[in-house]
């Protein structure tokens, strides 16, 4: 959608905005662990949109909320690995600097754009309420900054509605809304939980526009979580896949659509619905297994139809085609 | 938000009509003659011609009917059978007596249930959670009569702190608080159980809400994330139970009245009914509906001050 920069040559200076390496998070069941998301690393450069691709219960939701540090207490943690935003470990620190990086350094919009923000409290407290936290602002500073912020994400007559209540937005408003939210304290890292599902086709494309167009301008670093592959193609530099917990396919977006490898990245493109083309839609067959019942191995197994005995063996991230950056997770398509 | 209010008095009226209708009803289908109930069945018939004179009871219903609601929209509830003095002043004389309890009891309730029921469901099922859920099912299952003795014979025989004879209208202000904190006591604890009760449901779903998630993204500290965020949404309810409250207070206010030997509506009722004071146990009832409806009308316009979609629609 919009041109975007190589990373590398920004991310150079000063590191990555964000980084997991081997990050693991579990559910706790009694003295049960499932594992929901498995050994995952990526890192996102300024300006750099990474896609998180996958059907429900894949967990990557449950990745955003590791990275924010919003798992629901006693319920999910992480596990294993390191998650570092703007050089901060956010793994190692305490709970206050988490805080204290929450709303600032990284921002969080959601899904729902009908749910996410509190039905109470006026929209111009609500946006500028971060920087009275985080910057020390007063609220009177707080609101002129709120209206500006509004104006940018396009919110009409921002000044006139600063004390409106969500009720009286459309849902596409809102989600513009919750963007100003996020971006109130110009963080470097945004993380994007499906933040166009809920909304109209036409609003969704607006919305996916402006997400582009701030980011162009803060240099943030974008982590988009999705099932639309429709979205993905448009605004994301790099897509990883993820199946049961484990990234099953990582690659640059134009190589991923060019030569989706991993067979359950296959067969999501082909269960995508098309206006030209034989067949129509081919759904994948099979469920997600439960938590319970995944198979030893190599997860995607009791769908897959490239299944070989050696699926039992959780097979390496490796690289397909002999480019490092697209990498597979399958004994059978991976490079020997 | 004028417009709101303006809109909630008018719609009061309907209501109130209905209920002094009901009234005016329900004091002329109870079977029996009132001047035999008054007066005894060996009054004379003179005497009983003269009473029906006296309470209007000769003319027609229909005229009754007017008569009634012509002298209650002149703020007159006629004269008590028993003492012959205007009903109104008798009323205004304890009035100040129940209201200061409600508002006491009022406070009592909140102030503690409040805290406890955001606390009971910030440690779902750890102790405080135990505490306050045992403590509440104990402040509904307590009747009033019970908990006041228990009381009285605790803090006022026992530890000596308050007074046994209620000093409610002695002139000494402090006194006067001092009389007061035993029965708003007793009436808090039954509103307090309510109370926690509302206030730990409203948290639990309010704190599963995606806006609180939203306040946590925000990097808020979580003492803003549970006042400022989910409680504020939780206040609706709160507020609709106190609202309920205020009708079940007038119950229980009798016998709280009675126990701590406090002046108010309450324990005029009692003397009406002792009394058989039919005209001043009618008049009674009005106050007491006035009262409810005033109850009514005060939480309908708290909703519109806690949640703002109240005011738009």
């Amino acid at each position: 959608m919009t041109a975007i920069p190589a990373p590398a040559a920004t991310a150079a200076t000063d590191g990555p905005p964000l980084i997991v390496e081997h990050l693991t998070t579990s559910i706790h069941v009694g003295s049960d662990r499932h594992d929901v998301v498995r050994d995952i690393s990526f890192s996102i450069g300024p300006r750099e949109t990474l896609a998180l691709v996958g059907e429900s219960g894949c967990g990557k939701s449950m990745t955003a909320l590791s990275v924010m540090g919003l798992l629901p207490a006693g319920v999910a943690s992480v596990t294993a690995g390191r998650i570092v935003v703007d050089g901060v470990d956010m793994t190692a620190a305490a709970e206050a600097k988490r805080e204290s990086m929450r709303g600032d350094r990284i921002g969080m919009i959601f899904q729902e754009p009908m749910t996410s923000l509190n039905p109470v409290l006026p929209i111009g407290f609500q946006v500028g309420e971060a920087l009275m936290q985080h910057h020390g602002l007063t609220r009177k500073q707080a609101r002129a900054r709120a209206c500006e912020l509004l104006e940018r994400v396009r919110v009409p007559a921002a000044a006139d509605r600063l004390d409106a209540y969500p009720h009286q937005f459309s849902g596409g408003m809102r989600q513009r809304v919750m963007i100003a939210l996020a971006l109130a304290c110009r963080p470097r890292v945004l993380i994007a939980d499906e933040p166009t599902t809920a909304l109209d086709v036409t609003i969704q494309a607006q919305v996916l526009a402006l997400l582009a167009d701030l980011q162009e301008k803060e240099g943030l670093a974008v982590l988009l979580i999705t099932h639309n592959l429709g979205v993905v193609a448009s605004v994301a530099d790099r897509v990883m896949v993820m199946y049961g917990g484990d990234v099953v396919e990582s690659a640059p977006v134009a190589a991923f659509f060019a030569r989706p490898t991993h067979p359950y990245s296959s067969a999501l493109l082909a269960a995508m619905p098309r206006i030209e083309g034989e067949g129509g839609l081919q759904p994948i067959p099979g469920q997600v297994p439960t938590l319970t019942e995944m198979p030893v191995g190599c997860r995607f197994q009791s769908r897959c139809p490239l299944r070989i005995d050696r699926c039992a063996l959780l097979p390496p991230l490796a690289a397909v085609g002999g480019d490092p950056d697209h990498r597979v997770r399958c004994w059978v398509r991976m490079d020997t | 938000m004028l417009r709101f209010v303006i809109k909630r008095l008018l719609l009061a009226i309907p209501t109130l009509w209905a209920v002094l209708t009901t009234v005016f009803v329900l004091v002329r289908v109870v079977p029996g003659d009132p001047t035999i109930i008054i007066l005894g069945d060996q009054a004379s018939e003179a005497s009983r011609m003269e009473l029906r004179q006296r309470l209007g009871l000769g003319k027609s219903i229909l005229s009754q009917y007017f008569d009634f609601m012509g002298q209650i929209l002149h703020g007159d509830l006629g004269r008590s059978l028993a003492t012959n003095r205007p009903i109104v002043d008798d009323v205004l004389a304890v009035l100040p007596y129940t209201i200061e309890l409600t508002i006491a009891s009022l406070i009592v309730g909140t102030v503690i249930g409040i805290p406890l029921g955001v606390l009971a469901a910030e440690r779902r099922d750890g102790p405080a959670d135990w505490f306050a859920r045992i403590f509440s099912l104990a402040g509904v299952s307590f009747p009033a009569f019970v908990s006041g003795i228990l009381l009285l014979m605790v803090f006022s025989v026992q530890l000596r702190w308050f007074p046994v004879i209620s000093s409610a209208n002695a002139a000494d202000p402090l006194e006067r608080l001092r009389a007061l904190v035993l029965p708003s006591v007793n009436l808090g604890l039954l509103m307090v159980a309510y109370v926690t009760r509302v206030t730990r449901s409203g948290m639990l779903k309010a704190l599963g809400e995606d806006y609180v998630r939203t306040a946590r993204s925000k990097g808020l500290p979580y003492r803003i994330v549970v006042w400022r965020h989910a409680f504020r949404n939780v206040l609706v309810p709160i507020v609709t139970v106190v609202g309920l409250y205020l009708g079940v207070l007038i119950g229980n206010a009798v016998l709280t009245e009675i126990v701590f030997n406090r002046p108010g509506i309450g324990k005029l009722i009692v003397t009406a009914l002792n009394q058989r004071d039919y005209t001043l146990l009618q008049g009674l009832m009005v106050v007491s509906a006035f009262a409810i409806v005033v109850a009514n009308i005060l939480t309908d316009l708290t909703y519109g001050l806690v949640d703002p979609r109240v005011k738009t629609q």
